[in-house]
């Protein structure tokens, strides 16, 4: 399959490919796989902040400003599932629906399933998805609150942090490590009367830091009122040229690209290794109340050996 | 176990606290006789309907049941009917001086339909009218904007144009009879239309009676009936509370409603505390405003809801009263013994009814009645045992009025004042429903900073507080009816599976719309649309400049701007509110 | 893995009582659900767009005022010209039996009326999936 052609957008078949995707269809893994030369043309943009700071309100006007510019926008918005049912309420889509039935705009709520490794790497996947259906920007809305969102956060190439000017969130998203990952911060809500104050408390914190040679800006907005939008888009350009020019977002896609194939590669190890065999000699060597570190060494001489032996055995 | 250590010579300290509290309680019965010397002299000074007071064994009825010797804090906690707190109600006769007005809310189809159903009730005995309109009039717009497609006229009546009032009002004096009009966003609209409508009959505006429905908040926090975001939203009531107080002093100015809380699936305690909070935030915008506490207070009313839970219910519309006096005379300093009053209307349960086996909802709508007349209501609608199923029908309207005729007449519990006043556990649940709502005013100003109630039902309404508390309330309630923790008859039990509904229903046709839609169509060709113009210009520049907009509403309406013309142009100025959904 | 029920729940129309709505929301959701909710006043094409780009196996709305057999008609119809053939259309409100017979003759699947136990409303709509929708994870 090529994506370069001119193939119209078939919007219930892409639909449908993204669920097979979040399900690790393999056909679709593998077409990603094939097409991997023709990805990196969409400019991925993540979003994260704590719940309420305005991530929707903010990506519906992004989007609009996008749009305005005749540009495609895909948007991801992550919410999380309940940890006891598995189920999720996603209601991000709410804000969004005033950008009405633009064939032009893609939006995909998922839930976080609470299979946390998994996740950054579907909507990492999720975003080449759309990157090869000829999106040109995706814009990935995600909850800062714990380390697998803060992962999704680092699928994108520039990263944006929302605030709010309650008292204490600065302080909440150091300690929350959001500060560590934003290329931008947004001071939403700045219609508040709490948030000049509150954008010196972020400018304090972030010239804490050694930032190198891009120094996060903090633009104020007000979402609800689409103000402030146009300064975020320039600061958004702002960074992509300079992630281009020093090479950064080579870098970044790069290490990205690092991380994944490290973690595929361990996940392909890990399920050669804990194969039916070796899960029952395990439980049986437990058993016979064998010392642990005897265990150990036995297991892992097996899987050695297994590379000798040839893998006949392990694969098929 | 610990040592007591008694000085036995020192005996003063025990017997002389005795003495203080002998004092005290001297003094208590003291305060009592002096109250109920003043009850018994304004119960002469009353004036008394002439009912007849005997039970049905002929014997005469006591007025008022009263303690042999009173408790403690009785004063305080319970008092007398027309004294502070007024828990026991606002009059001192209650209904021996008037009975409460029976209003039944109604509306459907076009205008000529409503208003031949209101001659119909007038005749039947109903004695104020409360006019429902349909969904597209209450979200401003016209029958003709393609958003009211299929919805005209189906669950009220559409009301376009100040032409359309008049027809709805045709043949009724509006100097004489009293109407309350459900609708909230575009409330002065509709409350304009109405008073052009009277003033073209010749009827002075100061001689019209009536209530205006038009609290937003409750719109915010349960009923979702809004357009413009929450701000601009209030600054429009505080214009319609002006104007009243100004220019119409027989009109409630607003009425503070809970009724549509507790449908939208909130606890009795909940309804209370958010439709309380709601009017002290409209106070405090009012003062803001500039306006005298004791110029708007007596005109403001409330509106509360009578579920299922009888003893619960009656509770909470004496804690009602008892907050409500409180916080007036003491948080806001207001002086008039008529502002302390929280006067009241009260509609039964609509979401208490059941499509199964509809019949029985005669005897839920009975019992709801009878708890909110128990519980001092000013005036009540009784819902007609259809309304789940569709718009009620003539013959269900009518036993639904019937029921609270036999409760006027029948059972004689009108004729002593809050019978239940004094029952421990009654009173017990009254102070028990009143800190529950104290607890959640605590809650409510913390959320806007502890300025006030305004901050805090602003906040609350922006951070979904009050949404996610009814929201998990009413999820609760299902979850115990798919349990069967909870039985309703006819629904989780008692069900009847060969059930056939042989109720009549009436069906609102798709004629309606054509017709209001011809009707406009004319009304915007007949009419001087430079006028118009002129009139709109005028009504975007008060918004823009923030002046009362009754004047120019008003204005506009004798030209036969429509509704929608009018809110199109305050949207351009306002915003609209989108609202997150909370669970 | 399975696959979990996608919902989107929707209040076309003017109407504003959303307290069925939120509450079968939150029922879907603790039935293990995914559901997508899009708020309040949504026009067909809103919901059927949402629908498309959700992926959804199912499009439940919830109408109080009346107006269900313009609403019900409007969505289904724009569903099946967009392709959405293996997609449930159901919801709730206040639905006289006569109409819902008509619907349902349309194409609409069952709806439910108010009384309903949500875990019935849920069983029928786990049914039907398992039933229609093709899609199985590996
Ligand atoms: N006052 C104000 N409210 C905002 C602003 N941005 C968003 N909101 C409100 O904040 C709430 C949460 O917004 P949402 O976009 O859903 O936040 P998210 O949870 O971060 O996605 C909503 O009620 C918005 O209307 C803003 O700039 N000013
Ligand atoms: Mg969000």
């Amino acid at each position: 399959m090529s994506f370069t052609s001119n193939v119209p957008f078939d919007v219930l078949q892409f639909a449908k490919t993204l669920t097979k995707l979040e399900y690790g269809d393999p056909t679709v893994l593998d077409m990603i796989n094939q097409n991997y030369q023709n990805l990196g043309r969409a400019y991925r943009i993540g979003v994260t902040g704590p719940p309420g700071a305005g991530k929707s309100s903010l990506v519906t006007m992004m989007a609009k400003h996008y749009r305005e510019e005749g540009v495609r926008v895909g948007i991801i918005a992550v919410d999380p599932s309940s940890p006891f049912s598995g189920g999720a309420l996603l209601g991000d889509r709410i804000r969004m629906q005033q950008l009405g039935a633009d064939e032009n705009i893609f939006i995909r709520s998922m839930a976080s399933r609470g299979a946390m490794g998994g996740l950054a790497e579907y909507a990492d996947a999720a975003a080449d998805l759309f990157d090869l259906y000829g999106f040109d920007v995706i814009l990935l809305e995600t909850v800062g609150v714990g380390q697998s969102e803060l992962e999704i956060a680092q699928c994108a190439d520039t990263t944006v942090v929302v605030i709010v000017p309650q008292s204490g969130d600065v302080i909440q998203g150091m300690k929350a490590g959001l500060m560590e990952i934003g290329d931008l911060f947004v001071m939403n809500k700045s219609d508040d009367p709490f948030s000049e104050k509150a954008t010196q408390q972020l400018k304090s914190a972030i010239h804490l830091k050694e930032w190198g040679e891009w120094t996060p800006p903090i633009i104020n907005t007000v979402a609800t009122e689409n103000r402030g939008i146009d300064r975020l888009i320039h600061q958004l350009n702002a960074h992509h040229s300079f992630l281009i020019q020093t090479g950064a977002l080579e870098q970044r896609r790069q290490q990205r690209l690092v991380r994944r194939i490290k973690q595929m590669v361990t996940e392909k190890v890990e399920r050669e290794l804990w194969n039916k065999t070796r899960e029952i000699k395990l439980l049986q060597a437990i058993q016979e109340r064998r010392q642990p570190q005897h265990i150990l060494e036995e297991i892992y001489q097996d899987f050695r050996g297994s590379f000798y032996v040839g893998n006949e055995s392990e694969s098929n | 176990m610990s040592e007591m250590k008694v000085n036995p010579i020192d005996s003063s300290a025990v017997p002389q606290s005795i003495r203080d509290e002998d004092q005290n309680h001297l003094h208590e019965i003291e305060k009592y006789q002096k109250a109920k010397q003043k009850w018994e002299d304004d119960l002469k000074k009353s004036k008394d309907r002439g009912g007849y007071y005997y039970s049905v064994s002929s014997s005469p009825i006591d007025i008022l049941g009263l303690p042999e010797t009173p408790p403690k804090h009785f004063l305080e906690k319970i008092g007398f009917p027309g004294q502070y707190p007024y828990t026991r109600g606002i009059h001192p006769n209650m209904y021996r001086g008037k009975l409460w007005t029976m209003r039944q809310f109604s509306g459907f189809g076009t205008p000529e339909e409503t208003n031949e159903r209101y001659h119909y009730l007038l005749q039947n005995g109903q004695t104020g009218l409360s006019v429902a309109f349909d969904l597209p009039t209450l979200m401003g717009r016209d029958s003709d904007d393609p958003w009211s497609t299929g919805e005209v006229g189906k669950c009220g009546v559409a009301v376009s144009s100040l032409r359309d009032m008049e027809v709805l009002m045709h043949g009724i004096d509006q100097g004489n009879v009293t109407t309350s009009m459900t609708i909230n966003s575009p409330s002065f609209i509709l409350w304009a239309f109405y008073i052009a409508a009277g003033e073209k009959k010749g009827t002075h505006r100061s001689q019209m009676g009536g209530t205006l429905q038009n609290d937003i908040l409750k719109e915010f926090i349960a009923q979702k009936e809004f357009i413009f975001p929450v701000r601009p939203s209030i600054k429009l009531v505080v214009d319609t509370i002006e104007f009243a107080t100004k220019e119409m002093p027989k009109w409630n100015s607003i009425s503070i409603s809970g009724y549509h809380i507790r449908e939208a699936g909130s606890t009795a305690a909940q309804e209370l505390a958010f439709t309380l909070a709601d009017g002290f935030a409209y106070i405090e915008a009012a003062l803001d405003r500039g306006l005298d506490i004791d110029d708007f207070a007596p005109r403001l009313s409330h509106f509360f809801n009578s579920h299922i839970d009888f003893f619960e219910e009656i509770a909470k519309f004496r804690a009602a009263r008892r907050i409500y006096a409180r916080i007036m005379r003491e948080e806001y300093h207001a002086k008039k013994e008529r502002s302390w009053m929280l006067r009241f209307h009260t509609q039964t349960a609509g979401c208490s009814l059941t499509a199964q086996q509809p019949e029985n909802n005669i005897v839920r709508t009975a019992f709801e009645a009878l708890a909110a007349v128990l519980g001092g209501t000013q005036s009540l609608h009784t819902n007609s045992m259809d309304e789940t199923l569709a718009l009620p029908s003539e013959k269900a309207v009518t036993i639904a009025l019937r029921t609270q005729q036999i409760i006027a007449h029948e059972i004689g519990v009108a004729h002593t004042i809050d019978p239940l006043g004094g029952s421990w556990y009654v009173e017990q649940l009254t102070d028990k429903i009143e800190a529950e709502a104290y607890e959640y005013f605590r809650k409510i100003k913390e959320l806007g900073g502890n300025r006030g109630f305004l901050p805090g039902v602003i906040a609350g309404i922006e951070s979904g507080f009050f949404q996610r508390e009814i929201a998990q309330a009413a999820y609760l309630h299902q979850q115990e009816l798919d349990r069967k923790d909870r039985i309703i008859v006819g629904v989780n039990d008692y069900v009847d599976p060969d059930e056939k509904i042989d109720i009549p229903i009436l069906k609102i046709t798709e004629e309606a719309e054509l017709r209001q839609k011809e009707i406009l169509k004319k009304l915007r060709s007949e009419r001087d649309n430079r006028k118009v113009e002129q009139c709109l210009a005028q009504l975007k520049e008060s918004c823009e400049n923030n002046t009362n907009v009754m004047y120019p509403v008003l204005e506009c309406a004798h030209a036969m701007v429509t509704l929608g013309e009018m809110m199109n142009v305050m949207k351009s100025v306002y915003g609209e509110y989108i609202e997150d959904s909370v669970f | 893995m399975e696959r979990k029920i996608r919902i989107l729940i929707a209040k076309p129309g003017l109407d504003g009582h959303d307290r069925g709505a939120k509450v079968m929301a939150a029922a879907c959701r603790d039935a293990g659900m995914e559901v997508i909710y899009t708020g309040l006043r949504q026009t067909p094409e809103m919901i059927v767009n949402a629908a498309i780009q959700e992926d959804v196996d199912i499009v439940a709305l919830s109408i109080l005022s009346g107006a269900h057999m313009t609403l019900f008609p409007a969505v289904l119809k724009l569903m099946k010209e967009k392709g959405l053939n293996d997609v449930l259309l159901t919801g709730g409100g206040i639905i006289p039996e006569e109409d819902m017979k008509a619907l349902e003759a349309l194409g609409v699947g069952k709806l439910f009326g108010p009384g309903t136990n949500t875990q019935e409303a849920i069983e029928y709509m786990k049914n039907w999936v398992s039933k229609h929708r093709t899609y199985k994870v590996v």
